[in-house]
């Protein structure tokens, strides 16, 4: 083929969805965070809601979610983002609301505007990507660490003695009755890719039906953090992430 | 004396090791030294530069806007720092992947191949210490021993017997930089 | 080399500024850290739990899930007359300001760290002194002030940590080192102050006898609170604060002077930014301009009897800090008309160079 038969029109097999634009990103190579943003953006896109989404970023890596997805979105402090969807979705009900969250933004300094906003059942998806530590600031542990994993802030490895246990938040939001959908995956595959998009179409519309909170966890990798390269951090994610973390749906109503 | 020096590049090409080792070679001989980073997400596959003074007295500004040497590896380096390079004074670079080259004529310009040869000789890991070779030859600012101690202060333990290699590295990038202008 | 040599001899290292108070909050027999990870300070902590002083003094540290947390838990710490102590850097620290205002109340000793970045907002990482007013101006609710030392070298991040603790203690109320990106990411040389003892629960009982550490026979119980309903005993609880302030001001102010002697102007600047002016003032000695810095070291108490006296000697000031003017405002009330006050700043995580510090120098006042 040449140059001009492959950039032929009549030859295209693949687009980027129309809801992310061109900016490039700033995630490091490997990092799960720009998988996830293009399913949002093409649920988005096959849902026909750019118009009617507000996306709430976090504090974290993906801060700068709202330069990738051309809809509408606010910034939340850190944590914080579940209150301000809250407020978002009570006062524009057909709206889709979600929050975009890392595990230290929801499950660390947010833990109580997380509990709280799904136990009130707010018809609000948050996403939740499970890098088991703080990618943004230089890889120190966060609350999903799992035990023996090395961070910054814990340098031999998390010990439980002294940090704690790794908090399976989304477990606990699965006890929760404002919660009706509430399940976990990962992006490292084809084919675990696609389970996550449907994961996160379910969510959506459950948001627009007004069912309750939907929660989709995706357990990530962090190259840069776990100072692995990218293909060896999906091996030890598999290895080591998903016995603590195992995918699936936690509940489903 | 006084050295006021600009190491940049990208990350992971040691930039900011290379800065701390001059460092600790300026504690060595009994200098007052300053080591101040660019620092967080800057460094993030973007790149990196550090500031290090070394100086027989109290260091007044960590923070300088025109130094005596830079040292630039990278070519977003050289375009933003060739400038402020003080008249007479001299700037060092690597020209791997460069395609645009210095031009000023009243500083003394140095070129050393480092990553090239690094390559071709399998020696990524030292790579920044024939750098600081390079410099140490046509800028004698510290003595070789005292850079070989000042590893050996900042090196844990373990790694101590990786000391002759670096300074073979020193030798070597003393051989490899070569005058431009 | 016999043991009392080894203890004399001071060993110079080479550290960031964040590593120092580290080191220097261990050495100084500090009993609790409680942290959350922010840019540009998160070294803090990374060195703590690298020191693994449990293993050595038995000092706790603790990664909180928020500042809240961290606060809420300095507070729980402080009320044990523990040394304790947090850091963070501005977003986190404005997260915590109703914690502080409790323990200002309560007037419990501890040590707050704020190395500032650009605001506001989540703002940038980089350097920045935009949180002057908010550490000398309350901050928090009511009327209170912190005892707020600024480094201006990694040195004094050690020195002045062991400082805080003393004055934190010394007078019952929080203190705050307010250093800014660049002090906390330098490396310099640094003597880390020698070894003390943690307090024995003797020494607090005796130091601290309001500390919660469990009603004794001979003691009614010791309440912690920050709370008064009735306005009179309120007003009192803040005629007693700030007594106390008032003593801290006339006992505690520290400054540093450069190059003053003769100067026909004078430079205020505090933390990085009277380095910077510091190399600007050499810049116009040698360009015959009478130039002078003078560098606040506690921002409260803030050095106003020695800005006031050069008000009657010299023709200028310049204040120059990273922040649109905030400082500028107390050396004003320190001159109060006598002669100029100019004021020069850069926003949002710019530090100025020396080169801009002189050109303002003469733009603003040599020239004029
Ligand atoms: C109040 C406050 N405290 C601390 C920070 C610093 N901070 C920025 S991101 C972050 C952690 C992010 O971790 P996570 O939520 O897991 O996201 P990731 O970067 O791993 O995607 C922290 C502690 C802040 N911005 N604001
Ligand atoms: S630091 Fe980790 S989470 Fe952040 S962009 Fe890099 S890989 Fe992704
Ligand atoms: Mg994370």
């Amino acid at each position: 083929m040449t140059t001009n038969e492959i950039i032929d029109p009549a030859n295209l097999v693949y687009t980027k969805t129309k809801v992310m634009n061109d900016t490039p990103m700033h995630y490091c190579p490997g990092c799960s965070h720009g998988v996830v943003h293009k399913l949002i953006a093409e649920v988005i896109e096959e849902m026909d809601f750019q118009e009617k989404t507000i996306g709430i970023a976090p504090v974290g890596c993906a801060v700068f979610a709202y330069k990738y997805l051309d809809i509408d979105w606010q910034q939340a402090a850190h944590g914080r983002a579940p209150a301000l969807a809250t407020a978002i979705k009570r006062l524009l009900p057909d709206r889709l609301v979600f929050t975009y969250q890392g595990d230290g933004d929801l499950a660390a300094i947010g833990t109580a505007e997380t509990i709280h906003a799904a136990n009130r059942g707010e018809n609000i998806t948050i996403i939740f990507i499970n890098n088991g530590i703080y990618g943004m600031t230089g890889g120190q542990m966060a609350p999903t660490t799992l035990e023996g994993m090395k961070s910054a802030t814990t340098p031999n490895g998390r010990n439980i003695a002294l940090n704690g246990y790794p908090l399976n938040i989304t477990k606990l939001l699965a006890e929760l009755p404002g919660t009706c959908y509430v399940t976990r995956h990962s992006v490292h595959t084809v084919a675990n890719v696609r389970k996550a998009k449907k994961a996160i179409r379910k969510a959506f519309e459950n948001s627009m039906e007004g069912k309750g909170t939907s929660v989709v966890e995706i357990v990530s990798t962090c190259n840069s953090g776990w100072k692995l390269s990218p293909v060896a951090s999906n091996d030890w994610m598999v290895e080591n992430m998903f016995p603590a973390y195992p995918l699936g749906d936690l509940k489903n109503e | 004396m006084k050295e006021e020096i600009i190491i940049a590049g990208f990350g992971g090409q040691g930039v900011l090791s290379m800065g701390k080792i001059l460092a600790y070679s300026g504690l060595m001989q009994g200098q007052e030294v300053s080591w101040m980073p660019s620092y967080g997400p800057e460094q993030r596959g973007g790149t990196a530069n550090v500031t290090v003074i070394l100086s027989d007295e109290r260091i007044s500004s960590p923070v300088l806007n025109t130094y005596d040497t830079a040292i630039v590896l990278n070519q977003p380096s050289l375009e933003r720092f060739e400038s402020k390079v003080k008249p007479g004074g001299t700037l060092i670079f690597d020209g791997n992947g460069f395609h645009k080259f210095p031009t000023r004529t009243d500083i003394n310009i140095y070129r050393i191949d480092a990553t090239e040869y690094a390559f071709a000789n399998n020696a990524a890991k030292t790579m920044n210490m024939i750098i600081l070779g390079g410099l140490l030859k046509v800028r004698p600012i510290v003595q070789v021993a005292n850079v070989l101690k000042g590893l050996k202060k900042s090196l844990p333990d373990r790694h101590h017997h990786l000391i002759p290699m670096n300074e073979k590295a020193i030798q070597t990038g003393m051989e490899l930089i070569q005058k431009v202008n | 080399m016999n043991d009392s040599k080894k203890h004399t001899v001071k060993e110079v290292r080479l550290m960031k500024g964040n590593e120092a108070i580290a080191h220097a909050a261990v050495r100084c027999g500090c009993d609790g850290y409680f942290g959350y990870p922010i840019t540009p300070q998160s070294e803090i902590m990374e060195t703590l739990m690298e020191l693994e002083p449990w293993n050595t003094t038995g000092m706790v540290v603790l990664q909180a899930e928020s500042e809240t947390a961290s606060i809420n838990m300095v507070y729980g710490a402080a009320g044990c007359g523990k040394k304790s102590m947090t850091s963070s850097s501005s977003p986190g620290i404005s997260l915590m300001q109703e914690g502080i205002s409790y323990i200002a109340c309560a007037e419990l000793p501890c040590v707050i760290v704020n190395v500032m970045r650009g605001g506001p907002g989540l703002g940038t990482i980089q350097p920045s002194q935009a949180d002057y007013y908010q550490s000398v101006k309350g901050g928090g609710h009511g009327d209170y002030k912190l005892i707020t030392l600024a480094p201006a070298s990694v040195q004094e991040m050690a020195d002045y940590t062991v400082l805080a603790f003393e004055l934190a203690f010394k007078y019952s109320t929080p203190s705050l080192i307010l250093a800014d990106g660049v002090i906390g990411q330098m490396m310099e040389k640094v003597i880390l102050p020698p070894f003390q003892p943690r307090m024995t629960e003797a020494e607090i009982r005796e130091k601290c006898p309001w500390a919660t550490l469990g009603k004794t026979a001979d003691r009614k119980p010791n309440i912690i609170t920050s709370l008064c309903l009735q306005a009179e005993q309120m007003e009192a609880i803040n005629l007693r604060l700030q007594k106390k302030y008032r003593d801290i001001e006339d006992n505690e102010v520290l400054f540093e002077e450069f190059s003053c002697e003769d100067a026909e102007y004078i430079i205020i600047a505090f933390g990085t930014t009277a380095r910077v002016c510091q190399k600007a003032v050499e810049m116009a000695r040698v360009e015959g301009i009478k130039a002078g810095l003078l560098r606040p070291i506690t921002l409260f108490p803030f050095p106003t009897t020695a800005i006031s006296n050069y008000a009657d000697r010299i023709k200028a000031m310049l204040t120059v800090e990273m922040s649109a003017g905030q400082m500028v405002d107390d050396v004003r009330l320190a001159v109060n008309g006598r002669i100029p006050v100019e004021f020069y700043g850069r926003l949002g995580g710019i530090v100025p160079s020396p080169d801009e510090v002189l050109k303002a120098l003469k733009d603003k006042i040599v020239i004029k």
